[in-house]
C-alpha cells in the first residue's frame, strides 16, 4: 500500500516527454528492427547473385550454333560421288562448293579451305550422303542442312573462346574464325534454341553440343513415382498411427527418437546402405530408378513422417472430442475430421520432402545412377524403372566432373531445369496449401 | 444469492438412469476421484458443482468413456447405465457415447457447414435413410437447440463462422440430433454472455423432458436456476447429493455451505 501512496503524491510526469527507460526502450526496439532488414537485406542479396550467377552460367545451355546451307544435289553428282573411292568427301566438296557460292554471293571474300570447314563443322561429308541414301526423292530438290558447329566455334558465340584466349591446334585455327566471321555476316551461321539440351541424353565426353538433360529428367521421374508411390502411404499411415493410435510407451518413445536421428543422418549413408542392401544382397539392377527411388524412399521417410505427425499434433483436440462425443470412432474421428485438417501440413512436408529427393545427389553416385546414357534416346524411350539411367543432380554432378569446358554450362544449365522443377514443386506446396487450408 | 430462483423443488421419483457404485479414477498417481457413488435419474437435470479439480468433468468424462482417450487415467468400479455396465469388456464405448452425449466447455464445432455438423452423427449412425430424413433430423435438432431461425437460410456456412452463443447451441443442436438419452453437459456457458447463456439454460429445461441431463457449472445461480438434483464435489470426494433446493437452502456438510456461500473454491 505504501508504494501506490507514495506513486500517488510523486509530480506526475507528462506524456509529452520521453523519459529516459522509453528512450532505451525505443532505441532497443528500432535496434531489432534494423538489424532484422539487414538479416534479410543480406539474404536477398545471396539470392541475387546466385539466381544471376546461375541464369547467366546457365543460360547458354539452351542455344546451339548451327550452320544452315540450302543446296540442290543432282541425281548426276550422286552418281558420280557413289562411284568414287572416298565418297564421303565427295558429298564434302559439293557441300563446301555451295558454301562458298554462298559466300560469294553475298560479296564476301574470304580463304574457304576444306580442312578449316572440317573443323568448323566436323566431317560434313558422311552425315549429307547418310541423308541422301535414306532419301532419294530428295535428289534435284533444294534442301537446307542444318549441321552443328563445332564446340569451339560455339565457345567463340558464347564468349568462352576469343582471338586472345585461342591457340592455333588441330581444332581450331585462329584463321578459321575469320571464316566464322563471314559466315556469320553472311547469316549461315547463327544461334538457336537448343531443343538437345531439353530433350536429348548425356553425350559422349569430348561432345557437349550433343549433351541433353532429358533421358536424366525420365530417370528423375521414374524414381520419384518410387519415392512418392511408396513414401506417402507408408509415411502418412506411420504419422497417424504413431501420433493417433499408438499407445504411449517405451516403445514409441523410442521409435520417435529414431525418426528424428533418422531425418538427420547425412544422404550418403542411405546410399551406402542401398548399395549394400538393394543391390548387393537383394541384386536389385544397377543404376535403375526403382533402386534410387528406394533409397530416396528411406531418405524421404523421416523426413515426411516429421511434418506430417506436426500437423497432425496440430489439429485442436477439440474436435477429437466432438467427434467422439457424438459417437464417431477412433478411425472415423481420424479419417472424418482429423486428417482432412491436417492435410495442408502433411502435403506441404510431403512435396518438400520430395523436392529434396528430387535434388539429393550422393546416395545416387554410390548405387550408380550416373549411368551413361547415350542409347537411341528419345527414339528409345527409356520406358522402365529398371533400365540404367541417371537422374538430374547425378548427370549435372557427371557433367561439372568432365574436362571439356563445354560442358561447364550444360552443368549450370541443368541446374536451372532442375530448379524449375523444384519451383515447380514449391508453388504446387503452396497452391494445396491454400487449397486445403481450413480455419477452425 | 438473492437472485437464486429455484424451478422446480419437488422430491423426484424417476428411476435411475446411471448408477455409480464405489468409482475411483486415477490419473498415474493422481487419485482425482475417491469412492463416488451416485444415482443419476432419468429426465432430471443434474448439477456438479464444487471447486476447480475437484473432479467434476473427470466424474462426468466418466458417464460416456471420453476418459478412455487419456492414457494414463484408470477408472475402477461400476457404473451401470440402465442396469448394464458401461465398463463391462464387451461395451464398445463408440455405442455408448452415440447413447451419451455430450456438450464441452469451449464450442468445438467441425470446420464444416452447418447442416454436416448437425448431420454428422446420424449420418455416422445411419439413422436417415434419405437425404429428406436427414433434412428433417437437421431441422428438428436445430430447432430444439433454438437455432433454426438464425440457421435456417445460411445452412451451408461454416459452424465457425458462427457467434459464440450459436456455436454452443449448435454443438448442443449436434449432440440432440442421434436422440441421445442422456446429456452430459461440461461448463457449457462458461464461454458464454449471459443472453446466450439464459438461451441454453431455457433449452436445458426443454430438453429435460426427453433426456436425463447432467451438467457441471461453475455458477450457483446457474445449478439453481436449471438443476432439481444437485452434487457438490470436492477435491474428488462426492460430499453431498440431493434436491437443489436443500442442498442450497440447507446444506448438510460444512464445506457445501462454505463453498455455496462462497468462502471457498
Ligand atoms: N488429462 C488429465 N491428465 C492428468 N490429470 C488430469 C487430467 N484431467 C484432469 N486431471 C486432474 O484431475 C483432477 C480433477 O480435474 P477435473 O476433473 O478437470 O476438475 P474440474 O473439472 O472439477 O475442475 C485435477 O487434479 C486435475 O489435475
Ligand atoms: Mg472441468
Amino acid at each position: 500500500m505504501t508504494d501506490t501512496n507514495a506513486s500517488r503524491t510523486a509530480p506526475k510526469a507528462s506524456l509529452l516527454t520521453i523519459d529516459s527507460h522509453t528512450k532505451r526502450r525505443q532505441a532497443a526496439e528500432k535496434r531489432f528492427r534494423v538489424y532484422g532488414i539487414v538479416a534479410i537485406v543480406i539474404g536477398m542479396l545471396f539470392l541475387a547473385v546466385l539466381a544471376v550467377s546461375i541464369i547467366r552460367s546457365g543460360l547458354p545451355a539452351f542455344t546451339k550454333t548451327i550452320v544452315e546451307v540450302e543446296f540442290t544435289l543432282t541425281q548426276d553428282e550422286f552418281d558420280a560421288a557413289e562411284k568414287q573411292l572416298f565418297k564421303t568427301k565427295a558429298y564434302a566438296g559439293y557441300f563446301n562448293a555451295a558454301l562458298l557460292t554462298k559466300l560469294r554471293e553475298q560479296g564476301l571474300d574470304v580463304e574457304v579451305d576444306a580442312k578449316a570447314i572440317e573443323r568448323i563443322l566436323g566431317k560434313t561429308g558422311g552425315t549429307i550422303r547418310e541423308f541422301y541414301r535414306a532419301n532419294t526423292e530428295q535428289i534435284g530438290q533444294p534442301v537446307a542442312f542444318k549441321l552443328a558447329a563445332a564446340s569451339r566455334v560455339d565457345g567463340y558465340f558464347k564468349g568462352r573462346v576469343s582471338r586472345d584466349t585461342l591457340q592455333d591446334s588441330r581444332f581450331m585455327q585462329l584463321s578459321d574464325l575469320d571464316l566464322v566471321d563471314a559466315l556469320y555476316s553472311a547469316g549461315i551461321i547463327r544461334q538457336v534454341f537448343n531443343w538437345t539440351f531439353i530433350t536429348g541424353a548425356d553425350s559422349g565426353v569430348d561432345n557437349p553440343g550433343g549433351a541433353g538433360i532429358g533421358a536424366s529428367v525420365v530417370g528423375s521421374f521414374f524414381m520419384m513415382l518410387v519415392v512418392l508411390g511408396l513414401s506417402l502411404p507408408i509415411g502418412v499411415a506411420a504419422s497417424i498411427y504413431l501420433e493417433e493410435f499408438a499407445p504411449q510407451n517405451r516403445i514409441t518413445d523410442f521409435i520417435e527418437v529414431n525418426i528424428s536421428n533418422l531425418a538427420a543422418v547425412p544422404s550418403i549413408v542411405y546410399g551406402i546402405l542401398g548399395l549394400s542392401i538393394f543391390i548387393q544382397v537383394m541384386h536389385l539392377p544397377q543404376s535403375a530408378p526403382l533402386v534410387g527411388g528406394l533409397v530416396l524412399t528411406l531418405m524421404t521417410l523421416p523426413r515426411i513422417i516429421i511434418p506430417a505427425r506436426a500437423a497432425l499434433k496440430a489439429v485442436p483436440p477439440s474436435i477429437r472430442d466432438a467427434a467422439l462425443g457424438v459417437g464417431a470412432s477412433k478411425v472415423q474421428t481420424v479419417f472424418h475430421h482429423v486428417l482432412p485438417l491436417a492435410t495442408p501440413g502433411i502435403l506441404t512436408g510431403l512435396i518438400i520432402g520430395l523436392g529434396q529427393a528430387l535434388g539429393e545427389t550422393a546416395p545416387l553416385l554410390l548405387i550408380g545412377m550416373v549411368g551413361f546414357v547415350a542409347r537411341g534416346y528419345p527414339d528409345g524411350f527409356i520406358a522402365g524403372f529398371t533400365d540404367p539411367n541417371s537422374a538430374m543432380p547425378a548427370q549435372i554432378y557427371t557433367w561439372a566432373a568432365r574436362a571439356d569446358v563445354g560442358f561447364y554450362e550444360k552443368a549450370w544449365g541443368g541446374i536451372i531445369i532442375l530448379l524449375i522443377f523444384l519451383l515447380t514443386m514449391n508453388i504446387l506446396a503452396v497452391i494445396l496449401r491454400r487449397k486445403f487450408e481450413r480455419r477452425w | 444469492m438473492n437472485d437464486m430462483r429455484f424451478v422446480e423443488t419437488r422430491v423426484t421419483t424417476n428411476e435411475a438412469k446411471f448408477t455409480a457404485k464405489d468409482v475411483q479414477v486415477y490419473y498415474g498417481d493422481n487419485h482425482a476421484i475417491k469412492d463416488v457413488s451416485i444415482d443419476i435419474e432419468d429426465k432430471t437435470v443434474t448439477a456438479f458443482i464444487g471447486p476447480s479439480g475437484c473432479g467434476k468433468s473427470t466424474f462426468l468424462r466418466c458417464l460416456n468413456r471420453m476418459n478412455d482417450t487419456i492414457d494414463i487415467c484408470r477408472v475402477e468400479g461400476d457404473i451401470l447405465l440402465d442396469g448394464e455396465d458401461i465398463y463391462d469388456k464387451k461395451v464398445d464405448p463408440v455405442q455408448l457415447r452415440a447413447r451419451v452425449g455430450m456438450v464441452f466447455q469451449k464450442p468445438n464445432p467441425f470446420p464444416k457447414s452447418i447442416y454436416d455438423n448437425v448431420a454428422y452423427g446420424p449420418r455416422i449412425h445411419g439413422m436417415a435413410r434419405t437425404r429428406a430424413d436427414l433434412d428433417e433430423i437437421v431441422e428438428k435438432s436445430l430447432r430444439r437447440a433454438a437455432l433454426w431461425d438464425e440457421a435456417k437460410d445460411r445452412l451451408n456456412a461454416p459452424g465457425t463462422g458462427l457467434s459464440g452463443g450459436q456455436q454452443q447451441r449448435l454443438c448442443i443442436a449436434r449432440a440432440v440430433a442421434t436422440e441421445p438419452e442422456v446429456l452430459l453437459m461440461d461448463e457449457p456457458c462458461s464461454a458464454l454472455d449471459p443472453i446466450a447463456t439464459s438461451q441454453v439454460e431455457e433449452l436445458i429445461a426443454d430438453l429435460r423432458t426427453r433426456f436425463s441431463v447432467v451438467i457441471v457449472t461453475h455458477s450457483m445461480q446457474q445449478a439453481a436456476r436449471v438443476s432439481q438434483k444437485t452434487a457438490f464435489f470436492h477435491l474428488g470426494d462426492l460430499v453431498e447429493y440431493g434436491d437443489t433446493g436443500h442442498i442450497f437452502t440447507n446444506p448438510e456438510d460444512p464445506r457445501t455451505e462454505s463453498y455455496i456461500t462462497g468462502r471457498i473454491g
